[in-house]
């Protein structure tokens, strides 16, 4: 008996000592550079996260994007927020994302998702989408397309999670 | 004293267990999209109304994931399918499900259904686009492991979804991506990843008159190095003799290079790019057409468009053969400098063209693409005689002051109508040349409320000639829209064709959920996403889309 339990125990702790802390799907995605990049790596040191879907053929994507790059450095510093933009081109525009970005001056970390993997694991239908994350890596708000004026609601919510407030839909 | 251990173990396992409890707890996830449209009569566009009046295809995903376990289901409905659409994908199901296991040590096995892609998926890429009603979603089996550092490794074999069933051919296929600067710990700036594929399928023959390869194999190799801002990558494909009916059943091989060039610092981002294709469509039944079974994709050269009349004469991948080019320069004017104003201007250009390959007959007794022959040589870097398609582009996007904002852009662009569509236009032309001009200007009214127009026209002698559109969408964020657009061809050479197309719309959000409903006419097109494209026919009435996720 005892060492049944004892085998079980042991069984028990290993498992769980594995177990996943976010709950982020872990899917191998590309960095700019062509590097494969685990989703589970998605992580702030405990602060907010943005996770926002888009494409470079994708207008309001590219309008919620660059509306969020001229405040980022301010809500940075606000929040501690770190912004993943998950470009969803394919092979077709893949090549094209890292010049576009770099064009514009934005200062996100860019991530490369050519055959929507991350984007069907995360169950967006159209872009842009964006996920707010709290520090553990749940996620706490989620909003698809884009109005002018949206990121203002945004950066109410991404200030509650900072301080650990109830977002309330 | 064994007591006591025996005790601690016990207590900190329970412990543990207590603590992790909660972090392994599952979690569903899903999404759900639903279009349904009513459909008018009008003879003049062409618009038909079908027996059914209202037609549907809606989606339902579910997705449960718990600790290293994920599954997952697609519910489609097909009810009937919309118009565009093929009809064999009528009537309701749960065509794509899966089971899926992946360890933090970098293994992972799925079983069921999946999409993959190999590099740039020259010679394998399963995937879906709704909008398309593409889908050839492998059911099979796949491993992967990424356990060694700067290495991942794929492995599949599979059918394809073939509408409510899988094809007939068996794909199997093997990947690998080397990060060389992780495997050999060089910490240098320069970065190099390698990577290679190889794929196989297999179909049996039961041709009464050719004898057709059963197993059919092709590879491809990459490279991609970057240092700073630079980064050039490649990859280069070959395929063995792969009879069908895309090339008219000839022995020959097939291959395709892509090159990639890009360089970018902050305000300035090159792209260049050059690609041939000769032979390349890849099916796992070597007798199907159109967007059914494929088991590669070759990516489009020329650049996506979004606004509606640069779009109107989209370019796909000739896959029998094409030679191709794209260059685009974008470059941000400073803030607060002269030219740039105070908020900065952002310039762009860009030109892409497609050429055919040139071909030369394989023998002298033979001509060139007869069947159940090689069909003809061609030299790799010869370029045919026929364009295929040119598109230029400039322009540029501007934030004038905190209330509005403009984008300025010129097109000219060549079509081969002749080649690309096997048709001439009303007077006999193969090419068509336009000239287009878009103006996008922004108007932030007060704080959540906006007003866009967009003003478009398309000047060609060709085709159905000249169009005019505009465009006035009212937002009022966060949760609604208005939009009214028409598109008017007013140059064509009938009189009686000089229609306005419009459309309204509203839209309602709301977090991960948006509702839009829209009563108007659209015009017969071409819409392609992702260098897959779907004949739109005509249509006139009411349509409802619902997106939601959770």
């Amino acid at each position: 008996m005892k060492k049944i339990v004892l085998l079980l125990s042991a069984v028990i702790l290993f498992n769980l000592s594995h177990a996943q802390e976010s709950n982020l799907p872990s899917v191998n995605i590309k960095s700019l550079n062509g590097k494969v990049f685990n989703t589970s790596d998605i992580k702030n040191d405990g602060k907010p996260i943005i996770i926002d879907f888009w494409a470079t053929w994708c207008k309001p994507c590219v309008k919620e994007l660059e509306a969020i790059a001229d405040v980022y450095e301010e809500w940075q510093e606000e929040t501690g927020v770190k912004i993943y933009a998950v470009s969803i081109d394919n092979s077709r525009s893949m090549a094209r994302v890292a010049p576009f970005v770099n064009a514009k001056g934005w200062e996100y970390v860019v991530l490369l998702d050519p055959n929507s993997k991350f984007k069907e694991a995360m169950n967006v239908v159209n872009v842009p989408h964006v996920f707010l994350l709290d520090g553990t890596g749940k996620i706490i708000h989620q909003h698809t397309a884009y109005s002018d004026g949206d990121e203002d609601d945004l950066l109410e919510l991404i200030k509650k999670v900072a301080k650990g407030e109830e977002v309330s839909h | 004293m064994k007591k006591i251990l025996f005790i601690a173990i016990f207590l900190s396992s329970i412990f543990t267990f207590a603590q992790v409890k909660d972090a392994i707890k599952g979690h569903l996830h899903g999404n759900f999209n639903i279009d349904v449209q009513q459909y008018n009569e009008d003879s003049l566009i062409g618009a038909n109304k079908p027996p059914e009046s209202i037609l549907m295809n809606a989606y339902g995903n579910f997705t449960y994931t718990y600790g290293n376990f994920s599954g997952g289901l697609r519910y489609e409905a097909y009810l009937n399918s919309l118009k565009g659409y093929d009809p064999s994908y009528n009537g309701q199901g749960i065509p794509y499900k899966y089971l899926s296991y992946q360890n933090k040590k970098g293994l992972g096995v799925t079983v069921g259904n999946f999409y993959e892609q190999f590099g740039s998926g020259f010679i394998l890429r399963s995937y879906q686009q709704r909008m398309l009603g593409y889908d050839n979603a492998f059911e099979g089996v796949r491993a992967s492991y990424t356990g060694i550092r700067g290495v991942n490794l794929k492995g599949l074999i599979a059918k394809q979804r073939l509408f409510w069933t899988t094809g007939v051919g068996i794909v199997r296929g093997i990947d690998g991506d080397f990060s060389i600067n992780d495997i050999f710990k060089f910490d240098t700036k320069t970065q190099v990843i390698m990577g290679g594929s190889f794929v196989s399928k297999y179909q049996a023959d039961k041709n009464p008159v050719l004898k057709l390869p059963e197993n059919v194999g092709a590879g491809a190799g990459r490279i991609s190095i970057s240092n700073g801002g630079f980064m050039v990558s490649s990859e280069y494909a070959y395929k063995s003799q792969d009879p069908s009916a895309d090339n008219g059943y000839i022995y020959k091989n097939g291959e395709a290079l892509l090159i990639n060039a890009t360089y970018s610092q902050k305000g300035l981002g090159v792209y260049l790019s050059a690609k041939r294709v000769d032979n390349m469509s890849f099916r796992s039944d070597r007798g199907q057409a159109i967007n059914n079974l494929n088991i590669n994709y070759v990516a489009d050269i020329s650049k996506i468009h979004t606004y509606t009349l640069a779009a109107m004469y989209p370019y796909a991948t000739q896959t029998n053969g094409e030679m191709g080019a794209r260059a685009e320069i974008m470059y941000k004017l400073k803030k607060k400098s002269f030219l740039g104003g105070k908020y900065g201007t952002e310039l762009f250009v860009s030109y892409a063209t497609a050429y055919d390959i040139k071909r030369t007959p394989a023998s002298d007794t033979s001509a060139i693409g007869v069947k159940g022959y090689e069909g003809y040589e061609s030299k790799f870097f010869e370029i045919g005689d026929e364009l295929f398609y040119s598109d230029f582009s400039a322009g540029l996007h501007k934030k004038l002051s905190k209330k509005f904002k403009v984008h300025l852009e010129y097109l000219y662009q060549e079509i081969n109508f002749d080649k690309l569509r096997g048709e001439l236009d009303h007077s006999g032309n193969k090419v068509v040349f336009a000239n287009i001009g878009i103006i996008d200007f922004t108007w932030k009214i007060k704080s959540k409320r906006t007003l866009r127009f967009e003003f478009q026209g398309l000047f060609t002698k060709q085709d159905k000639q000249d169009w005019a559109m505009g465009l006035l969408e009212y937002t009022m964020a966060p949760h609604w829209f208005i939009a009214v657009y028409d598109a008017y061809n007013y140059g064509n050479h009938h009189s009686d064709m000089r229609i306005h197309y419009t459309t309204v719309s509203v839209g309602y959000m709301k977090n991960s959920t948006r509702i839009q409903l829209s009563y108007g006419k659209s015009m017969e097109g071409v819409i392609c996403v992702g260098g897959v494209c779907r004949v739109v026919p005509a249509t006139n009435g009411l349509s409802l889309s619902i997106t939601s996720s959770f």
